[in-house]
């Protein structure tokens, strides 16, 4: 790359996780408060419910995901409100790279940090609650495969309401329902696998979910962004 | 229906037939004067902006 | 005689087109609407008063469900409405954005509390269905969970509305979230039956069978009709307002508002 040309949007991109991940790195417990809000709900369900294996058992994989979805959308905001404050996003929004490609470098680098922990605490949480070993894989790999769709619809409300003053709560209405599929398959695969049923279709779908929000949820946040910037 | 006895009483559906169509009949109601209201208030808060603006 | 052929069609397209940017003029929209609306108006109630005729007094009680089916009078015509609203207002969003033809933002925007008052009467009168049928005010069956998950989009529409200032932002806003709904609702919808498959949830039955009598279906298609006319009537009574809000600074709306 010669000195001046403006770099590939590739390469910009790769520039944009690199910083990303440095700012998340030096607000460490802004990012860890998500993970610890996501274990303490799933210690709460047995002291909720009772301590008794079978009901544990049964709800564990609702209970896993239901929380994995909070504790994502409780994350969400860390995508762009820093730099829509200190007018980085302006900058992003103006620059010769495409701002979809920015905005999924942006979803990337906030799911590594915020979804990836997630995925690896799910089976930890999932045995507190005796979730059966031969479900584990299943858990797993539903949540890699489902954690980064909750990013990227995420991303759309949190380009949405990033101008709105006290746009949490707001945030949660408009994203929770469109969670629902993700809820749906991700709980199923787990909760299939722990019956000993087959659950490549649960993941499958799921599969064609993360397609579907890779390639229309960064142009769909970035043209909201646009909006909330003005 | 063959009376008006049965109209009412609704073959023992009584309560679930009546209280849906009353939430229906609220619904509707609803929707028809909150418009209207909302809609007379905004000519009137526009012309008395107009009245102000020119004496 | 060819070039003849070729002319016509093509001030058609032109008086077509002429059409359409006189439709996006808020004063030719205002004032089409305040023409149309009684219409709409009267023959919604007329077709309403036909229908709850038709359909309280006329029609047979079913062989099954005697008289508690009288509610799919009003159940079915709201949840089918209740997904046209929401199309109707995605779609009007997705033309204000791409063509920033203001008046379709006014449009969207008004498609809004109709459509959450439909979903909101679907649920209820469902529920109301539900205990007689099934013996509980709420199960979940896969229908009625996808119309609640659908109350939840609209009130983040319509919240999402109040909360950004900016009229023209909040406009464009919605839209996108009205799109991204559109784009997920079949999701929704599939996912929750195929959710509801899985969990062998009660037994939804079916009206009186595959057949529907004609007195029943007479009166329901009545029904249709009217909240269709009735949802044309309120929205374009909720644009017109909107419409004067943001054209106050224009001479004709200080003509209307002049007027008593």
């Amino acid at each position: 790359m010669s000195a001046g040309a403006p770099p590939g949007p590739l390469a910009a991109a790769a520039a944009l996780v690199r910083r990303d991940l440095t700012l998340f790195f030096r607000r460490r417990a802004e990012v860890l408060n998500p993970l610890l809000f996501f274990v303490i709900v799933v210690t709460l369900v047995p002291l909720g419910v009772g301590p008794e294996a079978a009901t544990l058992r049964a709800m564990a994989p609702g209970v896993v995901w239901v929380a994995a979805l909070l504790a994502a959308m409780l994350s969400l905001e860390g995508i762009f409100r820093s730099d829509y404050d200190d007018g980085a996003l302006e900058q992003l929004a103006i620059s010769p790279q495409p701002l979809a490609v920015l905005v999924l470098a942006k979803v990337l680098a906030h799911w590594l940090v915020s979804g990836l922990p997630l995925v690896l605490l799910g089976p930890v949480l999932g045995a507190s609650l005796f979730l059966p070993g031969r479900a584990m894989g299943a858990l797993v790999l539903g949540l890699l495969l489902g954690t980064p769709v909750l990013s990227l619809i995420g991303a759309i409300g949190v380009a949405l309401t990033v101008g709105v003053r006290r746009g949490g709560v707001l945030l949660s209405l408009l994203v929770l329902p469109l969670y629902v599929p993700v809820l749906i398959f991700g709980a199923s695969a787990a909760s299939n696998a722990a019956a000993g049923l087959d659950v490549s279709g649960p993941l499958a779908l799921l599969g064609a979910l993360l397609a579907l929000a890779l390639s229309l949820a960064p142009p769909a946040a970035a043209a909201a962004l646009r909006i909330s910037l003005g | 229906m063959k009376s008006f006895h049965e109209f009412i009483t609704m073959g023992g559906f009584a309560f679930y037939v009546w209280t849906s169509y009353a939430i229906f009949a609220a619904i509707f109601a609803w929707n028809v004067i909150q418009p209207l209201v909302h809609r007379r208030r905004v000519r009137e808060r526009l012309a008395r902006r107009l009245r102000r603006m020119q004496p | 005689m060819a070039q003849r052929e070729a002319v016509i069609p093509a001030t058609t397209t032109r008086r077509l087109w002429t059409w359409f940017h006189r439709l996006a003029s808020p004063r030719y929209f205002y004032e089409l609407a305040g023409r149309l609306i009684p219409w709409f108006g009267w023959a919604a109630a007329v077709l309403l008063a036909a229908g709850l005729y038709g359909g309280l007094w006329l029609a047979p009680p079913d062989y099954q469900q005697g008289d508690a089916y009288r509610i799919i009078f009003i159940h079915v015509p709201a949840a089918w409405m209740s997904l046209f609203a929401y199309v109707a207002m995605a779609g009007a969003g997705f033309i204000g954005l791409v063509w920033r033809i203001k008046l379709a933002e006014v449009v969207a925007r008004a498609c809004a509390p109709l459509g959450a008052s439909f979903t909101l009467l679907a649920l209820c009168t469902g529920s109301l269905w539900g205990k007689p049928m099934w013996g509980a005010y709420w199960v979940w069956d896969a229908r009625l969970t996808s119309e609640l998950v659908l109350l939840f989009l609209y009130l983040g529409y319509i919240a999402l509305d109040a909360a950004i200032e900016d009229r023209r932002k909040a406009a464009r806003a919605t839209s996108v979230l009205a799109l991204v709904g559109v784009v997920d609702i079949p999701i929704i919808h599939y996912s929750v039956e195929w959710w509801h498959t899985l969990h062998q949830g009660p037994t939804v039955f079916k009206l009186g069978g595959p057949s529907i009598s004609l007195d029943m279906l007479v009166p329901l298609l009545l029904m249709v009709v009217a909240f269709k006319l009735f949802f044309f009537a309120m929205m374009l009574v909720r644009a017109r307002t909107e419409v004067l809000e943001r054209e106050v600074n224009s001479a004709w709306v200080r003509e209307v508002v002049g007027e008593p």
